[in-house]
């Protein structure tokens, strides 16, 4: 491997743990400040997915179908969180899982009911179908890096919202102590519903825009499940911050490891997720 | 085991208890009846097959195609009725020996049809060995079924997983590669799917420069795309199936690989997926025990017959789903419909010549078909017969010595 070709795993690492940043932040949001377990997040994923697909064959446009599709989903959060987990904030874990689970079997079967068993497949927007020759024989499609530039966007726009605005500090104040800001005159109540259908748009949106690389396919949001949760354990509950930086180390061990040790690929994740927990339980970023 | 978890033991054991005590008694009148019933009774037929999940469509189409079998019999086979007992499997390995016990233990089929994933094929060729019910598998390609573990009432009608790359070794010397790189999923069926096309090729005198791997069921290759350019190969062999097929062909594509390094696959990736991949497949080559534009009498009966009856169009696992009805009709027949007659079942089958949509096929020893592969080629929506690669391919049944 020359260097040229080494600078461009580089720059596929950095891309991918973009895109897992992109796919995990919702999660960040909802299990890291929340403090619910979430398992329904590679639904809210697949249905941002689904829903770009049929939205974007009946407008014939990806943009428009997600400027449409986007109020939809907030609805479907603030919906479920009003209807559901609203319920379960004061009990154990355990309630959050078995409700998320089995909202994860409602959606599949809504899916099937809905749009079926099919694999689709979205049009990269006329606008972005280009590819950057790099060498002779390999090009890097221009809507990849626009999905990183996005990611970027999104990224320092959830770090602004959380830390330096006056919701964002309610939000975490809420984290930290829901009764005593609900004691101090603040709707937190209110604030909640919003967070949680945040954090439901922002997994849609990442189905979304990740259509065209991805597909639309069955299950495909328990595919990501397992990796977002990697991904904010790492990064440390609750921290945004954390969360991009175990996006970009899981990219970059995920890209080298496939092509200098292929035979452990698959297990090169979980083995960084133990290193840091034994370093580092509460994760890179995570308070202790 | 805790406190708690003894006091609901008690319990269901307790229940069951009753309901022996119940169900006593109604046997007690009802036994004479179901006696005669059973002597002229129907055949049970245990489908064991996904019917929820990533492989539902696969299920459901093997099922119907089953069914189109016995229907074109006039609904029975060898003169027996059929009594169809399904059992949805959701592709999930740790339940397949629950599963298949329910069929065989609770239900007492006479045969068992069943299954789309390997490793379910797996955890039921443990209990199915031990019962020795028969067993028609209708797509799981693990090739241990008809080797090491293959038993003299197993029976595939599909295809093992080293046959569908196996073909590929000829075809591509053919069209002049000398060197190439295998890239598939790390599981089982990936892993067999590369054993058989190094073999083929290698016999030919090419020479497979890498094999790469990303974990099953990650959909992440530009690593592995990358990977490719720097080695540049002669021709990019590839397994993936499903939802990862179609996004290994687009971002092939994307890469700018297409058309400067020729894509082969084994049949799989490119089967299911070309509405959704759009022109990123077009003129890739599989090989493959089906295709479009066979243009034989069968397949157009069947082809036309089965879209009658389904309202849908028949793909590669309702022409196995099919054999396995035309399959268990051979060996029935053979019998005269006595199925307490395993052995002259058994034989049935094995001397059957099934006329299949795909064509001709027969068993092999260790009863996995052996058929023609057919060279295809993505063209539009379809993949188009280019010819036949190999004439009559039999997996080499590696360690089977039944």
């Amino acid at each position: 491997m020359d260097l040229a070709f080494v600078l461009i795993q580089l720059l596929n690492g950095l891309q991918y743990g973009l895109l897992l940043f992109l796919v995990s932040s919702g999660l960040t949001l909802v299990f890291g400040i929340m403090g619910i377990i979430n398992l329904a997040h590679g639904s809210f994923y697949m249905v941002g997915a689904y829903l770009a697909w049929s939205l974007a064959s009946m407008t014939g446009n990806l943009a428009t179908a997600i400027l449409l599709a986007i109020p939809l989903t907030v609805v479907l959060g603030m919906g479920l969180e009003r209807l559901l987990f609203r319920h379960l904030y004061s009990r154990d874990h355990l309630y959050q899982v078995l409700l998320t689970y089995g909202l994860i079997l409602v959606f599949e079967e809504l899916r099937s009911l809905i749009w079926g068993d099919d694999v689709h497949g979205v049009a990269v927007p006329a606008l972005l179908n280009a590819s950057i020759p790099l060498t002779e024989n390999l090009s890097y499609p221009v809507y990849r890096l626009a999905i990183s530039g996005v990611c970027l966007l999104l990224a320092l726009a959830l770090y602004f919202l959380i830390q330096k605005t006056r919701l964002g500090m309610m939000i975490r104040a809420g984290a930290s102590n829901r009764d005593m800001v609900q004691s101090l005159g603040i709707d937190i109540k209110l604030i909640y519903t919003l967070v949680f259908a945040l954090g439901v748009a922002l997994a849609a949106f990442a189905g979304m825009i990740n259509a065209p690389l991805s597909s639309v396919t069955p299950n495909m949001g328990s595919h990501v499940l397992i990796i977002c949760f990697v991904v904010v354990v790492i990064g440390g509950i609750g921290s945004v911050k954390g969360a991009m930086a175990a996006s970009l180390m899981i990219g970059l061990a995920e890209t080298f490891g496939q092509v200098l040790v292929p035979e452990v690929a698959g297990m090169i994740v979980y083995v960084l997720m133990a290193i840091v927990l034994v370093w580092r339980p509460e994760g890179l970023f995570g308070r202790k | 085991m805790s406190q708690n978890d003894k006091d609901i033991f008690a319990r269901r054991e307790f229940l069951k208890g009753s309901a022996a005590i119940a169900g006593a008694t109604a046997v007690g009148t009802l036994l004479p009846s179901a006696m005669a019933m059973a002597q002229q009774g129907k055949l049970k037929v245990g489908l064991m097959l996904p019917y929820t999940g990533t492989f539902a469509q696969l299920g459901v189409a093997i099922t119907n195609g089953f069914k189109l079998a016995v229907d074109e019999r006039g609904g029975k086979l060898a003169g027996r009725e059929i009594e169809f007992i399904t059992v949805d499997d959701e592709s999930n390995p740790a339940k397949a020996p629950e599963n298949v016990n329910k069929l065989v233990q609770r239900d007492k089929v006479d045969v068992v049809i069943g299954t789309v994933h390997s490793g379910v094929v797996m955890g039921m060729a443990k209990v199915l060995k031990e019962s020795g019910t028969l067993w028609i598998n209708p797509n799981g390609g693990a090739g241990a079924m008809t080797g090491a573990l293959c038993a003299p009432n197993f029976f595939r009608t599909s295809f093992s997983n080293w046959q569908t790359t196996h073909a590929l070794g000829k075809v591509l010397k053919a069209k002049g590669h000398k060197t190439a790189v295998f890239i598939t999923w790390k599981y089982a069926a990936g892993e067999e799917m590369m054993e058989g096309f190094k073999e083929g090729f290698e016999k030919e005198g090419g020479k497979l420069v890498k094999e790469l791997y990303t974990p099953f069921p990650q959909v992440e290759f530009q690593a592995l795309l990358t990977e490719i350019a720097s080695i540049k190969p002669d021709a990019v062999v590839a397994f993936f199936a499903g939802g990862g097929a179609a996004k290994f062909l687009k971002d092939y594509q994307a890469a700018g690989l297409k058309g400067k390094i020729p894509l082969y696959g084994s049949g799989f990736l490119t089967d299911g997926v070309l509405e959704a991949v759009g022109d990123a497949a077009e003129g890739v080559e599989t090989t493959l025990h089906y295709a479009d534009g066979l243009d034989t009498k069968k397949d157009k009966a069947f082809r036309l017959a089965y879209a009658k009856t389904f309202k849908l169009q028949p793909d590669v696992y309702a022409v196995q789903g099919y054999d396995a009805g035309q399959l268990l009709a051979a060996g029935l027949e053979a019998v005269k419909g006595n199925v307490a007659d395993k052995a002259g079942v058994i034989k049935g089958m094995e001397a059957a010549k099934i006329d299949s949509p795909r064509g001709v096929w027969t068993l092999s020893k260790a009863h996995n078909p052996v058929q023609d592969m057919y060279l295809r080629k993505v063209v539009g929506k379809e993949n188009k017969t280019q010819g036949v690669a190999w004439k009559a391919l039999a997996d080499p049944a590696r360690g089977c010595k039944a």
